[in-house]
């Protein structure tokens, strides 16, 4: 089993069906687990029960991330390989990955508000997120902004590509912009090191969210194969009609009105 | 190599003339920094403060909004089809574009710098760093942005959506250009360091940019 069978969207579509519940199961039990971990997890001596926010904000960051690293291979599928599903595959990805950034930046910006007391902190991390957050704004603008998917795929990789070339620059340079104006006064999360009480929760819930996002990416792929097999079966009917519609009579021209209103 | 440089020649000349629009940036460029007082108030300390900011703002958003030009008039003539086919790589045509669009459309903001400066109360040292950091910054703009400008063009969209893929991306340019301004006129740090770091993004954008500006090129006109 290679990427390359599951070139055929029929195939995948067969082989995700049946892989799909028992992902979504398992998703839900970690999901389950790590919620109860975090919940019995210790209070942090220093934010009291805040720290609990960091189970769900620290996979959101991950993934926010991460998904961009999926989009990459899916652009160079796209432009290197010409794997047909690997466009879907990036298109799928993308408002997932908004979704995780945004909550990231929601859930950073509710822990900031006990912390830093403001919801709102020009912190390096947040900022950097943030942009993220438009790049993906800006990327999901692009597949909206042109009908004809392939063209719009195309677009889309180099577009992928050049942001996660660009990525760790923002990173660095949001980093050396916030040192520069505002010299450490963010409390940083307890050290380096995080105890194991915290640590297993924050694993569990990692890979939880993980298995999130494949689930979710696996479903959005078959809703857009199968959005874009309704989308071909329209374009053939409507074609049909306008051709019956030039060569044909009267009683073929009241036919396809009928079937338009039928549609 | 004599062909870039005819390609080089023929557009300045194309964008210099009437119907070119390069020189509407400078314009532009001046109407934004006339507006800034009107917005913070014509407190001269203050704005002596926010001038390298309000300076590379300005620049920033000129220089985008002459982007949209780079490949679009060459597309509706169908000249762009013909540089797509010669015997140039495609990449090598592409960076000669963008630095004949740099030379029509982003010196002039330079040049224009100093009077913008005398305006937002600017001293010699201020002014000379703004437009030295401009000198290194811009072409970064220009060729990142040329990335935004063939996704556009083969995408038939330009505008807003232009603005919206390269401005995130320029994002860099602007930190470490307004740094270095700052350093050179108050700063604790010293000038060199944001400075380099602002030739080095300069660096990156010719490599990067004329790569990916060729390959949508390529992979969108048909």
């Amino acid at each position: 089993m290679t990427l390359i069978d599951l070139a055929n969207p029929t195939r995948f579509l067969a082989l995700t069906a049946r892989i799909l519940p028992w992902l979504a199961g398992a998703t839900a039990i970690l999901l389950a687990i790590g919620l109860y971990q975090s919940a019995m997890a210790p209070d942090d001596y220093q934010q009291g029960a805040t720290v609990k926010i960091m189970f769900i904000h620290v996979p959101n960051a991950w993934l926010s991330m991460f998904v961009w690293g999926v989009m990459s291979v899916a652009a160079l599928g796209t432009l290197v390989w010409r794997h047909p599903l690997a466009d879907v595959a990036a298109k799928a990805a993308a408002p997932i990955g908004a979704a995780f950034t945004f909550l990231a930046l929601v859930t950073g910006s509710l822990w900031g508000r006990p912390m830093w007391g403001t919801y709102w902190e020009w912190d390096a991390r947040l900022t950097s997120v943030l942009i993220l957050f438009l790049m993906y704004l800006g990327l999901m603008a692009l597949w909206r902004a042109v009908e004809d998917p392939s063209r719009a795929a195309r677009a889309a990789a180099i577009l992928t590509l050049v942001g996660a070339i660009n990525i760790p620059i923002i990173k660095f340079s949001v980093d050396w912009w916030n040192t520069l104006h505002q010299p450490a006064s963010v409390i940083r999360m307890g050290g380096s090191t995080l105890d194991k009480a915290f640590l297993w929760p924050l694993l569990v819930m990692a890979v939880a969210f993980s298995l999130l996002f494949v689930t979710l990416h696996l479903a959005a792929m078959r809703n857009e194969i199968l959005r874009r097999r309704v989308r071909s079966l329209q374009m053939m009917q409507a074609s049909r009609i306008a051709f019956s519609s030039e060569v044909g009579t009267g009683s073929r021209e009241e036919k396809a009105s009928k079937t338009i209103g039928a549609a | 190599m004599s062909a870039l440089a005819a390609l080089i020649r023929r557009d300045i000349r194309i964008a210099l003339r009437v119907g070119g629009g390069a020189l509407i940036g400078v314009l532009f460029f001046l109407t934004v920094t006339v507006l800034m007082p009107f917005a913070v108030g014509p407190d001269l300390a203050l704005l002596s403060r926010l001038g390298p900011a309000i300076l590379w703002l300005g620049a920033l958003l000129a220089s985008l909004l002459t982007l949209d030009r780079l490949f679009t008039a060459d597309h509706d003539d169908g000249s762009l089809d013909l540089v797509v086919m010669s015997r140039t790589p495609l990449e090598l045509a592409c960076a000669a574009k963008a630095l004949a669009h740099w030379l029509a459309a982003g010196l002039p903001l330079i040049i224009a710098t100093p009077a913008l400066g005398l305006l937002l109360n600017l001293d010699g040292t201020a002014t000379l760093a703004v437009a030295l950091t401009l000198l290194a910054g811009t072409p970064a703009l220009t060729f990142t942005g040329m990335i935004g400008a063939a996704l556009a063009v083969t995408l038939h969209r330009g505008g807003l959506l232009l603005a919206v893929l390269v401005l995130p991306l320029s994002i860099p340019v602007l930190i470490f250009g307004v740094a270095a301004s700052q350093a050179a006129i108050s700063g604790p740090l010293s000038f060199g360091t944001p400075f380099s770091i602002l030739c080095a993004l300069s660096l990156v954008s010719f490599v990067l940019g004329p790569f990916a500006a060729a390959a949508s090129l390529r992979h969108g006109l048909d």
